[in-house]
């Protein structure tokens, strides 16, 4: 037993943090989310130059041939960084959907291209409120022809492609992989609380699109993808909450009440102590996650909600306790507190709530506890 | 990173489970015995066989096991019914601080005796002025030629009605601020002038005691460490003590919680459909794994040759509260049943014992508020509250009632 991430991978590390400190510092992140671009595409140009797009992805399409590892860093990193890209959407699940579901002329059409960054992908899952599930999907693939509204899509407003969840002429449900520059689509910006990962609402009529593969894909293969994106999401929310555990720590040590540092104060200690305890339960259960998708684990599904969930709790209460940490100064625009705040929020409803991921590990748990009996 | 064993670990797993299986204790090996008798019949046959504290160095009865080998035994030997407990302290604690702190021949006597269980120890810290503060100890030691003369009385000490040896810390120089007049010994618990008097906890059984010294004297070779240097050997018994009891043992967790949840119903249907059980016991199993993991990652940091760290107070910091919401979960899911104690039936008693035992757990040891403390100040940095005492002799520090 190892449960360490080998010296390579660490260096990795450093690499993508130094990097991404010159980069992307808050300053990227601010201009984004004070004008009207929907990501700092001179960021997502450098970030593929580094081959970050290109991690997972077979070196005969292009890619580095690396493995989830070293995906799982970078991922951290960004979230660190809170960049203002949509690396989730593009890698974790456009190009893990086309290389899990796409036939090898798919393969050879787009991975490159993802691989380079000159094509950015994203997932078009969500049509309403509340969650999309297999017996609501109204999003309809018929003659090769995608029909319907998805909305919000991550970064939808820059995508290139999507990869659309639809409902097939007999009802099942098919993967479509949609080129975007068509006509027939018809996408307008979607405000939400996280304007620095611009989202978009995208009406389909009778697009023009190829089916993912050879034909059907089944809800649970699409939730085992949701799996593989999870682990990769809870390294990035990892990463925005120990952002706001050390930015909260550097303005407690600094700042001074009562003639002394606020953070000698044990109302104020025993609240960042507890947001590391939540980090740190949520890093032990990220590497766990992490290992499972790179080895390709039975225990998947357990090991991506376990470690989803750890990581929402963790950056959500980070994040916010980040604020009230900061008090009055934490809850101005001119402070970065509110960069982890919204971002924390945003990834942790991506790919569904923390209610979907307790529900999804509870199905987990029982299924393994019914196969020991 | 990898999950699975090596090789070698392989190899080395097969070896304790087959020793554990030739070796594992008989119903006719606890006919008659008490738990304890029990729990040193077992001590003694790992002994025997090698299988005794396998991470000490074979001169003191172990066999030069690796962190990781350490852990493999663990999870080798947990698949049996055998007792533990009785060992933790002596084993877990007592003996890191002998192997830093004591003289050579007493290392050579005691540790293959605490390896073997043929001795039981106990540690003789807190005071009634002196718990979470444990500095503000009051127990005097005072020479008398190659002898210390103790008197004082100590408190929640564990086991010392039935132990041989403890180790105590005392005050040696009142004058001098509180941290630096302490020194630690080895004193033997049936020398004359020890009064032991069992303590009734609030779930009816009595694991610890007050102990009482009436000049009982220590020979000097006895002390562990120089004189004024207690506060730093009790602290290399303070780590291990974090890294030795973690979660606490076995107890109400979420394999429990999901048997029960599948037994009972909510609104005629299996309790375990229900979202909020669902969601609970998510939380539950994030804490329990996340735990899990935290300690693989510790021994992978242990076996690469770092120190284990005040990061380690997570385990019981969280652990504890754990099991005692786990507990409470469990009852809640029986209804008013809950509340009824059924020695007969695992799925209910077991629950309870967690609940009324879990109290302790976040006490003993550092309670809930001093793990968070150190969590804040010596993993995150963060400053010390001001400290009225610091500084000024201990015999002019404001004491209460």
């Amino acid at each position: 037993m190892n449960f360490e991430f080998s010296e390579e991978q660490l260096m990795l590390r450093e690499q993508a943090r130094g990097f991404l400190s010159q980069e992307s510092p808050p300053s990227v992140t601010r201009s984004v989310l004070d004008g009207d671009t929907h990501f700092d595409a001179n960021l997502w140009q450098k970030v593929a130059e580094m081959g970050w797009t290109a991690t997972t992805i077979p070196e005969e399409y292009g890619g580095l041939g690396l493995g989830y590892y070293e995906l799982a860093i970078i991922a951290e990193e960004l979230g660190r960084s809170v960049a203002p890209i949509p690396f989730s959407s593009s890698v974790y699940l456009a190009t893990e959907a086309i290389m899990a579901f796409g036939s090898s002329a798919q393969k050879n059409k787009w991975l490159p291209g993802l691989a380079s960054g000159d094509v950015i992908g994203t997932l078009a899952l969500s049509e309403r409120s509340g969650r999309t599930t297999a017996e609501n999907l109204s999003v309809t693939l018929e003659n090769g022809g995608v029909s319907g509204t998805k909305t919000p899509v991550a970064d939808g407003m820059i995508a290139n492609i999507a990869v659309v969840a639809c409902r097939g002429s007999a009802g099942h449900v098919q993967l479509a992989l949609v080129d975007l520059a068509q006509d027939s689509v018809d996408r307008t910006t979607v405000t939400t609380l996280d304007p620095s990962r611009g989202h978009g609402k995208i009406i389909f009529t009778d697009t023009p699109a190829e089916v993912l593969g050879d034909g059907e894909v089944s809800w649970s293969a699409l939730e085992a993808l949701l799996d593989r994106a999870a682990v990769l999401m809870a390294w990035e929310q990892l990463g925005i909450a120990d952002m706001a555990l050390e930015q909260a720590c550097d303005y407690a040590k600094q700042r001074f009440a009562f003639g002394r540092a606020i953070g000698s104060f044990q109302a104020i200690k025993h609240k960042l102590a507890g947001m590391y305890v939540k980090n740190s339960l949520a890093r032990s259960n990220a590497y766990h996650g992490v290992w499972a998708l790179a080895s390709d684990s039975d225990s998947l599904q357990l090991a991506a909600s376990t470690a989803r969930v750890a990581s929402t709790q963790a950056s959500l209460f980070a994040a916010q306790e980040n604020i009230q940490t900061h008090g009055g100064m934490g809850f101005t625009w001119e402070f970065d507190c509110q960069f982890y705040y919204r971002r924390a929020k945003m990834l942790s409803l991506a790919l569904g709530s923390e209610r979907h991921w307790q529900n999804r590990l509870v199905s987990a748990l029982q299924e393994s506890h019914a196969n020991a009996a | 990173m990898d999950f699975n064993d090596t090789p070698q670990e392989a190899e080395f797993r097969a070896d304790a489970a087959d020793w554990l299986a030739n070796n594992q204790l008989t119903d006719g090996d606890r006919e008659g015995k008490t738990p304890l008798e029990i729990a040193k019949l077992w001590q003694q046959r790992k002994y025997d066989g090698g299988w005794a504290c396998i991470g000490w160095d074979t001169e003191y009865g172990g066999r030069g096991a690796s962190p990781i080998e350490r852990v493999i035994w663990d999870q080798e030997e947990s698949k049996y019914d055998v007792p533990s407990r009785f060992f933790v302290i002596g084993q877990g604690m007592i003996a890191p601080t002998l192997m830093v702190w004591a003289q050579p021949q007493h290392k050579e006597n005691f540790l293959p005796k605490l390896a073997s269980g043929e001795e039981i120890w106990c540690q003789l810290f807190s005071e009634p002025a002196g718990g979470s503060d444990l500095a503000a100890l009051r127990t005097k030691a005072e020479k008398d030629g190659d002898e210390w003369v103790i008197n004082g009385q100590k408190i929640w000490t564990s086991q010392a009605h039935y132990a041989d040896y403890g180790i105590i810390v005392t005050r040696t120089d009142p004058t001098v601020a509180k941290h630096k007049g302490l020194t630690m010994f080895i004193v033997d618990m049936k020398a004359p002038g020890i009064d032991i008097k069992p303590i009734k906890q609030l779930t009816g059984e009595s694991d610890f005691n007050e102990v009482y010294f009436t000049d009982v004297r220590i020979p000097d070779h006895y002390r562990l460490g120089d004189v004024g240097q207690g506060w730093t050997a009790a602290l290399t018994t303070l780590m291990n003590e974090r890294l030795a009891i973690g979660g606490g043992g076995p107890g109400a967790d979420v394999k429990l919680a999901l048997e029960i949840a599948t037994l009972v119903e909510i609104d005629g249907k299996p309790a375990i459909e229900d979202s909020a059980v669902r969601a609970k016991i998510a939380d539950f199993h994030v804490l329990e794994a996340g735990l899990e993991y935290n300690g693989y990652r510790a021994i992978t940091a242990l076996s690469r040759g770092e120190l284990p760290g005040p990061e380690n107070s997570i385990g019981k910091l969280v652990g504890a509260p754990k099991l005692q919401a786990v507990a409470s979960f469990c009852m809640d899911l029986l209804e008013e049943s809950g509340i009824v104690w059924s020695d007969g039936d695992l799925l209910t008693s077991l629950a309870q014992r967690s609940y009324m035992g879990a109290p302790g757990l976040r006490i003993a040891g550092g309670t809930d508020e001093i793990m968070t403390n150190i969590i804040a100040e010596r993993v995150l940095g963060l400053p010390q509250d001001p400290r009225l005492d610091k500084g000024i002799p201990f015999n002019e520090v404001p004491t209460g009632n």
